[in-house]
């Protein structure tokens, strides 16, 4: 304390001590304020969360259960993952409107940010499949039509017909069609297994894989019916009422021409 | 030379050499009853002169084999595919060759109408009685025709090997595998082997290009020349009897009309193949046993063979090491054969249950033999509930209906619809020969009212043309058979329960409401 | 057979009834114009056909109401064609009914039974044709004849053996045996059990040497489907319950009633459906079938996993694969 004490009227003390304390003040206020930062993000992510908590308490709990934990009438929601909840909310199927067969695709009746909090506060229950990010969806560049179609053929067709018609299940369900939906839906529904689909697992289908089979998707919407007006793509049974309807019926109307008497 | 002159010659050319000038002379004057319902067969005879002309045209470049290629053509989803030639030949016709797409689909298109002018021909044959004596043959030969069409229309949307004909190709091959006995042997032979193979598809070109039209050919020339020779039947009416024909003759009014209608099938088939698309090959992909489409179907004409198989009892015997699926060979095959031979020996039942073995050349109107228009009805009634349960699911996804309803709906229904339909098609065909006779004996309802002096309203009734009149009493109403147990001599038949059924088909057969005759309208004339 | 009730006497054919064309010029000029017209939009449509072929590019596409996006080559190539022979026949049937005779002709049918007397002389001719033969009176040539027409008609029967070989076993043999891979179809990778999540299904090949070569005649017996569920969720004889791992079971992709892949999985009802006849097997019961018309269910697969957690085949199926057949013995 002594040699400190001498340089106590020196004119570099104090420069000096300014200089200490801004530095101490500095990097006290960075270090507690990074605490803080991440403190009010989590603040910011436990606030969407909440918000979804908020919504799922009054839209979605009276079925799903309070802690969504699922009752007789809707399954568990712990672990389905955000996928699920963007699926099933962004494409409207839930909240299910009537009961009776299947959730079906209809307007959404929450909208981008109030999905987003759902989505956020059904994934903090338990780990579960993710949504998947923007640069992961590029499946022009990414995908392969070709590589889709075959794969669509071997693991989409049988339930939704072979150009994404849709198609029939038992009881009264039904595989919806793929037309129309859009590619983060038909990536989320191939990773979560909504309803009556089953998943498919990212290691049988990868996702590259994926990316390839929705190409294939959007090429077959997109692409203009080749030989005249599709009859539905769904087979044979249109193109026969056709045939009987406008063929048929069109020559039996000339036939009755033909044999009418002249004026 | 005039020109004249030149016709002269060319026919003296011919007539030297073939003595032609008679049967030419007499069969341009041929006389054709002329009625729209008796263009039904011509759409079925234009409908395969056009499934000819457009076959060959595709044969130039169908690829009849089933050996592996890749992909390399214009159709970019498919690029790098491995496919069987027939796939990819088909896809060339459809993407590279000039209007290729457009005689696949008039080829396809002409195949369904065939076929719908053969279901609608045979049930205006039907529904009038032209199978009657002396045209039992012809009869026999247009199921034949049928059937063959069916067998036809199915080989040749299995060529180009696509996953939808692929599959019905695998169901032929379990209802061969299925027969008793002999079932894995024929299905070997007819694959050269294990499903699907190699050997199947240039197999059944040949049968598609060569044999069937083969066989086609002559039995429609047999069918027409019988037509030909016999005089086409014709409807009741004012002027004609069992003994003439009145109509047109073939040079030069009915060769403009059944010419010109040539040209109008023709183009009905050209416009449908080129507003509607028609068994886009490129969306089902190519076949391979390990996938399968939602929604697969045949083609409408087997649609009730397909329903009779969804519907079928899951039943199937094994015993002493033999197994025999019943759920196939019983709607598959069994059912089918009954129909078909029923069908087939129709006319000869029908006339032993009338005992009626006179020639008819005058139709009857459907009213008019009411028996014979109820069967015709319950007959459809089976078919179209068997048509509509092999469309199940696709009745399913657009209706929203479930297919296990539908099917145990077709599944009952299949079994109550039809009687149903025979009564009250039955009944109805009473109702309107009733109708048929009110209007002969009161006339016409005009709908005006009229006040009679003493306060009585009655309707004005306009009394019927005699041509009209003719019209609706000139059928025959023949009275039950007389099958007596015993001779005149007081001896019992033989075949006593045979005659019973007959007794019992023929009074059902000839129920009808008795006809005006001519005493009654005069008595009638007289008020 | 008597008519019992006295029919109203036949008035003949109604009068002719001319048309406009038959007693006016004009209309009949007018009609000759008719006929002309549609002939000329036939020729319209026979250019329209040429011009398509030759001008209209085949990748141009214009927009029609109701129909969409066409192909503007293709569209007009067939209403060309369409056009060109429909008015064709729309012309010729027109210049039938107003131009041509209309006037009813009455022709007189025949009767087609030919008179006795030539009846009796067929009858005589075939009699005496066929003593001429000698067949009748020679035995020995009759008896011989049939049988070498009898045995002739077996020659074709004998040279169509060699249509395809006989089957033998192999409608019960599939490639899947002890220790064979289970590969993803299409991809060809083998499969952990930690690829699978529960509710997952896999379309699955036996892994082969050349598995850029499988040949479609073997993807009809060895197609396979894997699905996982929860172990609890099974309702299986202990057997079978031995044949699956961890939740994992594996049935023949090929229906047991004619064939068709049945890939269609219900994740929440656990039911697979066939949709050719609609078949439905219930998966927790291996495969039973509980509606539809199948009759037995899908065979099931037995398989574990390897050192490494691939997953492979314990032992092959214990029963053929597939649609039934007569030497078929196991239910």
């Amino acid at each position: 304390m002594k040699h400190l004490s001498r340089y106590r009227r020196h004119k570099a003390a104090a420069p000096f001590l300014l200089l200490l304390a801004l530095l101490a003040i500095g990097t006290t206020y960075s270090v507690a304020s990074a605490a803080t930062t991440t403190e009010s993000s989590l603040v910011e992510r436990s606030a969407l969360v909440e918000e979804g908590r908020q919504i799922f308490l009054k839209g979605c709990s009276s079925c799903h259960g309070l802690n969504a934990e699922g009752a007789q009438i809707a399954p568990s929601l712990i672990g389905v993952g955000a996928a699920s909840v963007d699926f099933q909310v962004g494409t409207g199927r839930m909240p299910m409107a009537d009961m009776s067969t299947q959730a079906m695709r209809k307007e959404p009746v929450y909208d981008a940010a109030e999905t987003a909090a759902l989505a956020a506060y059904v994934a903090s229950l338990a780990p579960g499949p993710e949504i998947p990010a923007e640069s992961s969806l590029n499946y022009e560049r990414d995908g392969s039509t070709a590589e889709g179609g075959e794969l669509f053929r071997n693991n989409c067709a049988m339930c939704h017909n072979f150009a994404g018609q849709g198609g029939a299940l038992t009881q009264g369900k039904y595989a919806p069609t793929l037309m129309g939906v859009e590619p983060k839906h038909i990536y989320e529904a191939m990773v979560t297994g909504p309803q009556s689909m089953p998943v498919f697992s990212d290691k049988t289908i990868t996702p590259e894989e994926k990316l390839s089979i929705i190409k294939w998707i959007k090429a077959a919407e997109s692409e203009p019916n080749l030989g005249g007006a599709s009859l539905g793509r769904v087979g044979p049974v249109t193109e026969g009422l056709l045939g009987w309807a406008l063929g048929l019926g069109l020559l039996i109307g000339v036939a009755v021409w033909l044999a009418m008497k002249a004026k | 030379m005039t020109a004249e002159a030149r016709l002269g010659s060319v026919a003296n050319f011919v007539d030297e050499r073939t003595g032609a000038a008679a049967w030419m002379k007499k069969n341009l004057q041929k006389v054709f009853p002329d009625h729209w319902s008796f263009l039904l067969g011509e759409v079925a005879l234009y409908s395969f002169v056009i499934l000819l002309l457009s076959g060959t045209f595709l044969t130039f470049w169908f690829d009849p084999s089933q050996r592996e290629v890749i992909y390399e053509g214009s159709y970019a989803p498919l690029e790098g595919i491995k496919m069987s030639a027939a796939y990819a030949s088909t896809l060339h016709i459809s993407f590279e060759v000039r209007g290729g797409l457009l005689m696949r689909q008039i080829h396809h298109w002409a195949a369904l109408l065939f076929m719908a002018a053969i279901v609608a021909h045979l049930m205006r044959v039907f529904f009038t009685g032209a199978f009657r004596k002396p045209r039992e043959g012809n009869w026999v030969i247009g199921i034949g025709l049928l059937t063959l069409g069916i067998v036809e229309g199915f080989l040749g949307y299995s060529l180009p090997d696509d996953l939808l004909s692929g599959t019905g190709i695998r169901i032929a091959e379990a209802i061969i595998q299925a027969l008793p006995v002999v079932g894995s042997y024929l299905a070997y032979f007819a694959f050269g082997g294990a499903f699907p193979g190699e050997a199947f598809i240039p197999r059944i070109y040949t049968v598609h290009v060569l044999l069937l039209p083969g066989a086609f050919l002559a039995l429609i020339t047999v069918h027409l020349m019988l037509v030909w020779y016999q005089k086409h039947t014709q409807f009741p009416g004012p002027g004609r009897t069992e003994k003439n024909v009145v109509g047109y003759p073939l040079m030069p009014t009915y060769m403009a009309k059944a010419g010109g209608f040539f040209f109008i099938v023709f183009g009905v088939t050209a416009f449908l193949a080129a507003v509607a698309s028609i068994n886009p090959i490129w969306l089902y992909g190519p076949y391979t046993p390990g996938q399968i489409s939602a929604g697969s179907q045949p083609d409408w004409y087997m649609g009730w063979l397909d329903g009779l198989v969804r519907m079928a009892p899951p039943i199937e015997t094994a015993a002493f090491g033999h197994t025999i699926s019943w759920n196939i060979l019983i709607p598959g095959l069994i059912i089918p054969g009954i129909l078909f031979t029923g069908m087939a020996l129709y006319p000869f039942i029908e006339a032993w249950i009338t005992g009626d073995k006179r020639e008819h050349h005058l139709l009857d109107r459907p009213r008019n033999a009411p028996n014979r228009t109820a069967l015709g009805a319950m007959s459809l009634t089976f078919v179209l509930v068997t048509l509509i349960n092999g469309g199940n699911d696709i009745i399913a996804t657009h209706f929203d209906l479930s297919i296990n309803q539908i099917m145990w709906g077709t599944r009952f229904g299949v079994l109550i619809l039809p009687p149903i339909a025979f009564i009250v098609t039955k009944r109805l065909c009473l109702s309107l020969q009733r109708a048929d006779r009110e209007l002969v004996l009161h006339g016409r309802e005009t709908g005006t009212l009229l006040r009679l002096p003493h306060g009585e309203f009655v309707e004005v009734h306009e009394p019927i043309s005699p041509e009209k009149a003719y019209l609706l009493t000139s059928h025959e109403q023949l009275p039950p058979l007389e099958l007596p147990d015993v001779d005149g001599r007081g001896v019992k038949r033989a075949g006593v329960l045979k005659n019973k059924i007959r007794a019992r088909l023929n009074k059902a057969h000839v129920e009808s409401v008795p006809k005006v005759s001519a005493t009654e309208l005069k008595e009638i004339e007289h008020h | 057979m008597a008519n019992e009730i006295e029919s109203i006497k036949d008035p003949g054919l109604p009068a002719h009834v001319h048309r406009k064309a038959d007693t006016d010029p004009a209309a009949a000029r007018r009609a000759e114009r008719q006929v002309a017209t549609m002939f000329l939009i036939s020729a319209a449509g026979t250019v329209l056909l040429i011009a398509s072929y030759f001008f209209i590019p085949d990748d141009l596409f214009v927009f029609i109401p109701v129909m969409g996006n066409q192909n503007a080559h293709q569209l007009g190539l067939g209403l060309g064609m369409a056009i060109s022979l429909f008015f064709i026949g729309l012309g010729a049937i027109h210049w039938a009914k107003t131009l041509m005779p209309d006037t009813e002709v009455v022709a007189q049918r025949h009767e087609f039974r030919s008179p006795d007397s030539e009846r009796q002389e067929f009858v005589d001719a075939v009699k005496e044709g066929a003593a001429a033969s000698g067949l009748g009176r020679r035995t020995l040539i009759k008896k011989s004849l049939f049988a070498s027409l009898g045995l002739s008609a077996l020659s074709p029967l004998i040279l169509l053996r060699d249509l395809g070989p006989l089957p033998g076993k192999e409608l019960e043999k599939t490639t899947w045996a002890s220790g064979t891979y289970l590969v993803t179809d299409p991809g060809n990778r083998r499969i952990s059990a930690s690829d699978l999540e529960v509710g997952a299904v896999a379309q699955v090949l036996p892994e082969i040497a050349d598995p850029e070569h499988r040949k479609l005649s073997d993807i009809a017996k060895d197609a396979v489907l894997l699905i996982r569920l929860r172990p609890e969720e099974f309702n299986l004889e202990p057997d079978r319950l031995a044949m699956t791992h961890e939740g994992i079971i594996a049935f023949s992709k090929i229906c047991s009633h004619m064939g068709c892949a049945v890939a269609l999985y219900e994740q929440q009802t656990k039911h697979l459906l066939c949709p050719c006849h609609q078949s439905t097997f219930d998966v927790t019961r291996a495969a039973k079938v509980i509606f539809g018309p199948s009759a037995r269910p899908l065979p099931q697969l037995d398989i574990t996993t390897d050192a490494d957690g691939f997953l492979i085949a314990r032992n092959p199926f214990s029963e053929p694969v597939g649609p039934s057949f007569w030497e078929r013995n196991s239910q």
